[in-house]
This record gives C-alpha cells, structure tokens and sequence, in this order.
C-alpha cells in the first residue's frame, strides 16, 4: 500500500504541469468561485462591478432580482428585460454563498442570521467585520476608492475570486500587506 | 491603372464609412418604431428642451424636484457627464462619441444597439420624470442626439 501511495506521489511531481495542476486544485475554494456569466456581466457592469453571485446567498439575490427591486436599485433604476432579468437571476442563485464550496462564500452564508435577507454586500457581517480596518481615509476619502463597493478598487486579483491580504492594494497607499496602520 | 487607383481608394475609405455608421446605427430603427407606435415628426428643438426640463414626481413618498438629463449627463451632452450620485463618467450623447464597454474594456460606439437603448431610455426616464418617455419624446430625443 505504502508502495503504490509513494508511487502515485511521485507520478504527480514528476510532470510539472500535473504538479502545477495538483497545488491549484489545492487552491481552488479558498476564496469565492470566480464564475462568469456574459449577460450578468454585460448587464451590470455598465454602472458597478459585477460582484460574484458566492458573495451573497441565494435568498438575497432572489430579492434584488424582483423586478420591484430592480427598480428600485439602491436609489437608481436597473430595471432588465424579464428574459435578461430571469437568466441573471438563475446565474446568480446556482452560483449562490450558499449553494457554494468555496471557503470564502461558506464564511459569508455562515455570518448572517438565518432569518435576515441582507442586500448590501458590504453589510454581510463577515466581510463588514474583513473591512474594519478600512476608514475614511482609504476609502471614502480616497478619490481612487471613495466606496466599499468599488471591490476592485483594492482587491487585484477579485476577478479570480481571489481576496487575500496579500492582493490587497489601496491606491495612494499601497498594498495593505506592507502598510502599518495601528 | 485608373481602375485601380479608384477601386483602392474606396477598400481604404471602408473602414471609414463602416465606422462612421456604426454611432447612432439604432436611431432610425428606433424612430420607425416610435412612427409605428403613432409619434412623430421628430423634433430636435424639441428633444432639447425637454432635455432639461425637470418633472417634479414623488417616489415611495419621496418628492424629486431636481432632475433633468442635464443632472448627470450635462447641458448640451455633447462632453463627458458624470453620475449623479457614483461618479461613474457617462459618453457624451453625440452620435460619434464612444463609451467604453466594461466587460470587454473595449470602445463602443453610441447608440449602436437598439436593446441597450431601449434599456437606458426606460431606466433614465422613470429615474428622472418617475414615468416613462412616450414614443414621442423618445423620437425628440434622439433627433435632438443627431444634431448635436
């Protein structure tokens, strides 16, 4: 047994693009799940960064994608065709927190209370809790920056789902690895 | 030789002329339609002052007595306008202007596809006068984007 353990190891280093392979499959649900959807994207990126569907769990995505809801965006109408409108919307429930492995979008859906429909991201407890740190003079003071709902103003490698402290970089300031804020 | 010289003059000014009717290509579909729906003739005098009259509306019990298009994108929109409230630049509404599409990072023309159109006129409309645009207005609208 042991033998065919070290042999199977060995075969997996032993070509660099199956050892390559094997660290980002380890890799691979440690933040959220960087899916894509042309219509979501195309849609909603016109007016904010199209934000990934394991940010939220499905019942807080049912909610805004209500055409009542769209039309009534945060204060600005984003109303959709109700085909557009229902694609999205499935795109963003099968992609859900709570539909999601993911290690990051587990931490989400475990945070808010089972009975709260949250619909602002940047209230979701967990990540209220990440951004902390993060006061006036990064963000809302910060021309480059000036809302926590401009994702990816700091976090450089969002697009891949990726939220690490170490790809954090705040314009005017660099990256938040390197900065002593106490 | 004669042949030639013309035939290469017009290959190189396709380019051209394809671009040239890529902005405002939605428009004269658009106003067929508006036509069809019982509008017109369009009227840019009239696109333009409707263009910063403000039509005072309530909202979930919320009065708006501020807005007109000119609120974010400018008065003539014929330079950059910028969102009322996120900042986000908005192209100006010139038939040969660009925007940038955000998923694609690439440069769109104004006013090339219908559905979008149709979209920002009904979105903007009830942001701004709480109702939707007629198909007259609409037409107005988009005569007056032509002669700008």
């Amino acid at each position: 047994m042991r033998k065919v353990l070290l042999f199977t190891v060995l075969m997996m280093f032993s070509h660099q693009a199956f050892a390559e392979d094997f660290f980002a499959n380890l890799l691979r649900f440690k933040g959220v799940a960087p899916v894509k959807n042309d219509l979501y994207e195309e849609g909603c990126s016109e007016c904010h960064y199209a934000y990934q569907p394991g940010l939220l769990p499905k019942r807080s995505w049912e909610k805004l994608m209500l055409p009542d809801e769209l039309e009534d965006h945060f204060g600005e109408n984003a109303e959709l065709d109700e085909e557009d409108r229902v694609e999205i919307l499935n795109f963003l429930v099968e992609n859900a927190a709570d539909t999601s492995f993911y290690k990051r979008s587990s931490k989400i859906n475990r945070s808010i209370p089972d009975d709260v429909v949250e619909l602002r991201i940047t209230e979701v407890p967990y990540i209220k809790r990440k951004h902390q740190p993060m006061t006036d003079k990064y963000v809302k003071n910060n021309p480059k920056v000036k809302s926590l709902i401009n994702c990816n103003a700091c976090h450089r490698e969002i697009d891949k789902g990726i939220f690490d402290d170490d790809t954090i970089l705040i314009p005017n300031y660099g990256y938040w690895s390197e900065l002593d804020d106490d | 030789m004669k042949k030639f010289l013309i035939l290469a003059a017009m290959l190189s000014a396709m380019p051209l002329l394809v671009q040239a009717e890529d902005g405002g290509a939605a428009i004269h579909g658009l106003m067929d339609k508006y036509k069809a729906e019982g509008a017109g003739p369009f009227s840019a005098e009239a696109g333009k002052k409707m263009w910063t009259t403000v039509i005072p509306h309530e909202k979930k019990g919320e009065m708006f007595t501020d807005r007109s298009c000119a609120t974010c994108h400018n008065a003539p929109p014929t330079t950059p306008g910028k969102h009322k409230k996120t900042g986000k630049e908005i192209a100006p509404m010139t038939l040969s202007s660009f925007g940038i599409n955000k998923k694609t990072g690439e440069k769109e023309p104004r006013f090339a596809v219908e559905k979008k159109v149709r979209k920002w006129f009904k979105r903007n409309c009830k942001w701004t006068y709480g109702r939707e645009c007629t198909p007259q207005e609409k037409g107005d609208f988009l005569a007056y984007f032509k002669s700008l």
